[in-house]
Formats: C-alpha cells, structure tokens, sequence
C-alpha cells in the first residue's frame, strides 16, 4: 500500500519536474525573439504613426527610465541625427478594460506629435474606432497642457458618438501620459545628452 | 495497418468535431474564416502528437490513480511550448488565436485520445492516432471556416472573390453563424458515413 502510493508521488513529481524544466529551457529560448516580435509587430506601427518624421528607427534607439520604481521604456526620434520628438506607452480604463496608447510628444514644440492605439478590448466596431485615425488624429498637435477630456467632461476632445466610455479611457491614458512626461523630461533629456556624448 | 482506413476513421468516421463531437469551444470559437480554423487545427494536431506519443512511452510507468493528472502535466507543456513557439515565429497567427491556444490544455479531445488510445497502445499506433485524429479535426475546423468565411465574407482563405462593397451575410461569422454550419454541416457528414456504413 505504502509503495503504491510512494510510486504516485514519485512518478508524478518526477515527470512534473521534467515538464517543468522543459518549459523553462523553451521559455527561456524563446523570450527575445518574443519580445522582438512585440516591439515589431504591436509598437512599431504605432511608433512609425505617432515619430512620423523620424529618420532613424525608434525602436533602435529605445532607452529605460526609472520613476518611483517603475521602469519605463522610452522611444527617442530623431530627425536628422537631432532629437526631435519620445514616445511612451501609457494605459487608461476604457469600456472593457485598459487601453494601451502609445503617445509621442514633439521636444521642441512641447505638443503632441501624434497618438497610437496599442491594445484595447472595446466592442467591435463601436468602441474598436478609438483606433482609427480619424479619431486619434484630434490629438495631433495639441498643446501638452491642454485639456485632455471629452467635450462631455469639458474637455476638448470630440468623442466618438456612441462610444464615450472608450474616448475618455484614451483621454485618460493621454492625461497620464502628460503628466509623466512633464516629470520624466529633465531626466530623459540628460539621459540622451550621455548617450550622445559617449559616442 | 491500413493507412487509408485510419485517415477515413479519422477524417470522417470518427471525426472528432463532426461525430464525437469533443471540442467545441475552439471549434466554434475561432472558425471565423478558413486560415483562423487550419491554424488552430494544426495546433491541435502538434499538440496530439506529442501528448500521444509521450503518454504511451510512459503507459507502463503511470500509476493507473494519478494517470489523469500526469495526462493532464504532459499535455499542458506541450500546448505551452507550442503557444511559445508560435508568440516567437508566428506573430501573425498568435495575434488570432492567442486566447485559445492555451485552451487546447482542456480540449476533451487530447485527454480522450490519451485516456482511450494512448494509455493503451504502442507508440507507432499512438502518433498514427494522433495525425489522424488531429488532421481530421483539422480538416472540421478548415471546412467550418470556409463556409463561415465564403458565406460572411465572401471570401476563401483570404482570397475575396465578390466585389469589395457586396454586402455579405455577416451572420455567419457571428456566433450564431458557427451554431448554424455545425449543425448542417454535422447533419451532411453523418449522413454521409451513414451510407458508406
């Protein structure tokens, strides 16, 4: 009796142990290629809509900045060899869940050089329009102080018709995105004076 | 063994979707459109395969009391590797069926097909099961896919052959699209293995 049950736990700890390892060995093979195809695939469009006028790769020239524990990834562009404009990803609660934005900002001119839509789960064809461009072109260019709500909130942000919920959850996200800039500038634009000047 | 009597039990006999009926959830959940429904399908089958052929490696090492739950570990490593593999080379694909390919760890067929073959065959017999079983749920999948997406669409694998602003009957891409084509489609595969016997 003793033994059958000794066998149990043997063999089930045994084969859990090696499925476990496997997982770990294939994990680890697979997790730059991963996060490769998530730059190229999900952000890179995003980056090449809202760094419109860079001349490099942003996602090349990506660096890491740390505010109060949190790492995030910035996107530098450049246009001809100078920095012109970052981007940076940044989520608000939309209708069904956090969206994802990806929000470049124009160093020099302090605006907005455009807005990206990253992940969201909105309805289809209802709330899903936040990621159309007729919509995320009304962020373009504004001013980084502006008042980024819905005309409803007494913002001035047209939202979509019949899909609030969702403009404000991408207002939101570009709040926020604002906010961090405004305390990431200092250190991003040191960061990139380092860089350059070790090269 | 007769191959071609194996791929007729797979392909329609005992076709998983069609006759056994096992896997539903994947199966109406990402026919939208024939590509959607070959990818998951091929998954499937990757999946089967390797649980099979591990499972019946290690028949006569199991105890018979906790045989479920090592099924159960072996499967699941198998569908994590593959959804993996697909996150890292098929992005495209893993874009469209990423939420159900962790789903592949409790499709009744994989367990059924380790609890009913490969517990008790030898390996060959096993990935013999495991291709047949898995193509022809494949073959389910893909031909759901194609009337879903030829009658919502107006398309095949991608390939639109109505002019772009035909309206479509995009019903059949719809959740109740997919009850409807497994009813009719299970009813013409039936009736067909009804006649050969």
């Amino acid at each position: 009796m003793i033994k059958e049950y000794l066998k149990m736990i043997i063999v089930l700890t045994l084969i859990a142990t090696v499925c476990g390892f496997l997982l770990s060995a294939v994990k680890t093979f697979t997790f730059e290629r991963i996060e490769e195809q998530i730059l190229v695939n999900v952000k890179g469009p995003a980056l090449k809509n809202v760094l419109n006028q860079a001349t490099n790769n942003p996602i090349n020239d990506r660096l890491e900045i740390e505010l109060d524990g949190i790492s995030h990834t910035v996107f530098i562009g450049k246009k001809d060899d100078r920095l012109y404009a970052i981007a940076f990803e940044s989520t608000g609660a939309g209708f069904g869940g956090d969206i994802g934005v990806m929000i470049g900002i124009d160093i020099r001119k302090s605006t907005l050089s455009g807005i990206g839509i990253l992940t969201h789960q909105e309805t289809p064809g209802l709330g899903s329009r936040i990621s159309e461009t007729s919509f995320t072109d009304k962020f373009k260019g504004r001013s980084v102080n502006d008042n980024f709500k819905v005309k409803k909130d007494e913002g001035a942000i047209d939202a979509i018709s019949g899909a609030t919920n969702s403009s404000r959850g991408v207002c939101l996200a570009t709040e926020k995105g604002v906010v961090l800039y405004s305390k990431l500038k200092a250190e991003i634009l040191k960061k990139i004076k380092k860089r350059s000047n070790k090269k | 063994m007769k191959i071609g009597k194996e791929f007729y039990r797979g392909f329609i006999k005992e076709n998983p979707v069609f006759v056994l009926l096992l896997g539903m959830c994947p199966t109406l959940g990402v026919t939208g459109t024939a590509v959607n429904g070959l990818g998951m399908g091929l998954a499937t089958t990757a999946v089967l395969i390797g649980s099979n052929m591990v499972i019946s490696l290690l028949k006569n090492l199991i105890p018979e009391k906790v045989r479920i739950p090592v099924f159960i570990v072996v499967i699941a490593s198998f569908v994590t590797i593959i959804e993996l593999t697909m996150a890292a080379y098929l992005p495209d694909l893993n874009d469209q069926l990423g939420l159900f390919i962790p789903l592949i760890v409790v499709n009744c067929i994989i367990l059924g097909r380790a609890e009913a073959f490969a517990s008790k065959n030898g390996v060959g017999a096993s990935i013999l099961d495991g291709v047949v079983m898995g193509l022809g749920f494949a073959f389910a999948l893909t031909l759901l896919g194609s009337v879903r997406e030829i009658l919502g669409f107006g398309s095949i694998f991608g390939i639109k052959f109505v002019a772009e602003e035909a309206s479509t009957m995009l019903l059949f891409i719809l959740p109740p699209g997919a009850f409807i084509s497994l009813g009719i489609l299970t009813a013409a595969i039936n009736k067909l293995s009804m006649k050969k016997g």
